[in-house]
C-alpha cells in the first residue's frame, strides 16, 4: 500500500529529508519501521530499536502494533520538548 | 470566539490574550494563566517528590556534543504542522472533561528564539481558582511530553538537540496518565 513517512528533528537531519511516499508490505508501524532500519545506512541508526522514537499514524502518537491504512501518513520523531 | 489554539512565529501579549479569553463572560472568577520562557542555560528542574530518580545533569553528554553547561544563545523551535494543533486541541477537550473551566487557550511559539523570549502560553478561565491552577498545570504538563515539538539549542560549543526528561513524564502521570516521552 501507499503511504507518507514524515521524519523530524534530530531523524529527520540525520536521514537527510522530511518526507517520503512509499509503497509497503508492512501492515503495521513496527514492520515499517523494521523495513526502513533495514534500508541501512541512516535509517539503521536514526530508527534503531532500543532509541527512543516515537510514532504517530495520521498525525496521533500512536503504538507501534497500530494497522497501517492505505494512504495514511506515518511520522517517527524523536521525544517531544516543547514547551 | 479566538481560535483555542495558536502555533506561531511571532510573541504574544498575555494581557491582550486574557483579555480577550475572559471577554464579557460575567461567570468568570478566575484567571489562570502560565508563561514560559527562553532560559540561558540548561538545567534540570528539581525532582518533585516521589519522581524516579534519575542521573545527574550532564553525567553522560552526547558524545563530540556541546557539554550541558554550554550557555543557550537562541533556540530553534520546530513541529509538526497539522498534529501540534490537533494534539493541544485534544489536550484542551480533556481538560473540559476533568476540570470545570470555562475557556483554555494555548499559543506557542516555533522558529528562532532568543533567551528571555516568550515561548509558550496556557491561560485558562473557570468560576473558581482551584480548577483555573489545576487545569491549566495539566494542560502544560500534558503539553511538554505529547505535543510534537523539538528545541534545538545553539551553543558557543556548538547546536544540541534538547533531551526529553523523564520528569515529565512523571509529571503526566500524576494526573493518571501514563505516555511515557522518554
Amino acid at each position: 500500500m501507499k503511504l507518507t513517512v514524515k521524519y523530524f528533528a534530530s531523524i529527520r537531519e540525520a536521514l537527510g529529508q522530511g518526507s517520503e511516499t512509499m509503497d509497503t508490505a508492512s501492515t503495521d508501524l513496527s514492520a515499517l519501521r523494521d523495513e526502513l532500519i533495514a534500508r541501512g545506512g541512516p535509517y539503521s541508526q536514526a530508527l534503531a530499536r532500543g532509541k527512543a522514537v516515537r510514532v504517530a499514524l495520521d498525525q496521533v502518537m500512536s503504538e507501534e502494533s497500530a494497522a497501517l491504512r492505505e494512504g495514511c501518513e506515518v511520522a517517527f520523531f524523536p521525544p517531544v520538548t516543547g514547551g | 470566539m479566538t481560535a483555542r489554539v495558536c502555533i506561531q512565529g511571532g510573541d504574544f501579549d498575555l494581557s491582550a490574550e486574557v483579555a480577550a479569553l475572559r471577554l464579557a463572560d460575567k461567570r468568570v472568577g478566575a484567571v489562570c494563566a502560565f508563561v514560559g520562557t527562553v532560559r540561558d542555560q540548561n538545567v534540570a528542574p528539581t525532582l518533585a517528590a516521589g519522581a524516579a530518580a534519575l542521573p545527574p545533569e550532564g553525567a553522560l553528554p552526547p558524545r563530540g556534543g556541546p557539554s550541558a553547561a554550554a550557555p543557550i544563545l537562541s533556540m530553534e523551535l520546530e513541529h509538526y504542522p497539522g498534529m501540534t494543533e490537533k494534539a493541544i486541541e485534544a489536550m484542551i477537550d480533556e481538560a473540559h472533561r476533568r476540570f470545570d473551566i470555562y475557556a483554555a487557550r494555548v499559543i506557542h511559539r516555533v522558529g528562532l528564539l532568543q533567551p528571555l523570549d516568550q515561548i509558550v502560553m496556557v491561560a485558562v478561565t473557570a468560576a473558581h481558582r482551584g480548577e483555573s491552577f489545576k487545569a491549566c498545570e495539566f494542560l502544560m504538563d500534558y503539553l511538554k511530553t505529547q505535543a510534537p515539538f523539538w528545541k534545538k539549542e545553539q551553543t558557543p560549543e556548538g547546536a544540541r538537540w534538547v533531551d526529553a526528561r523523564v520528569t515529565d513524564d512523571a509529571a503526566l502521570a500524576r494526573w493518571g496518565i501514563e505516555k511515557p516521552n522518554t
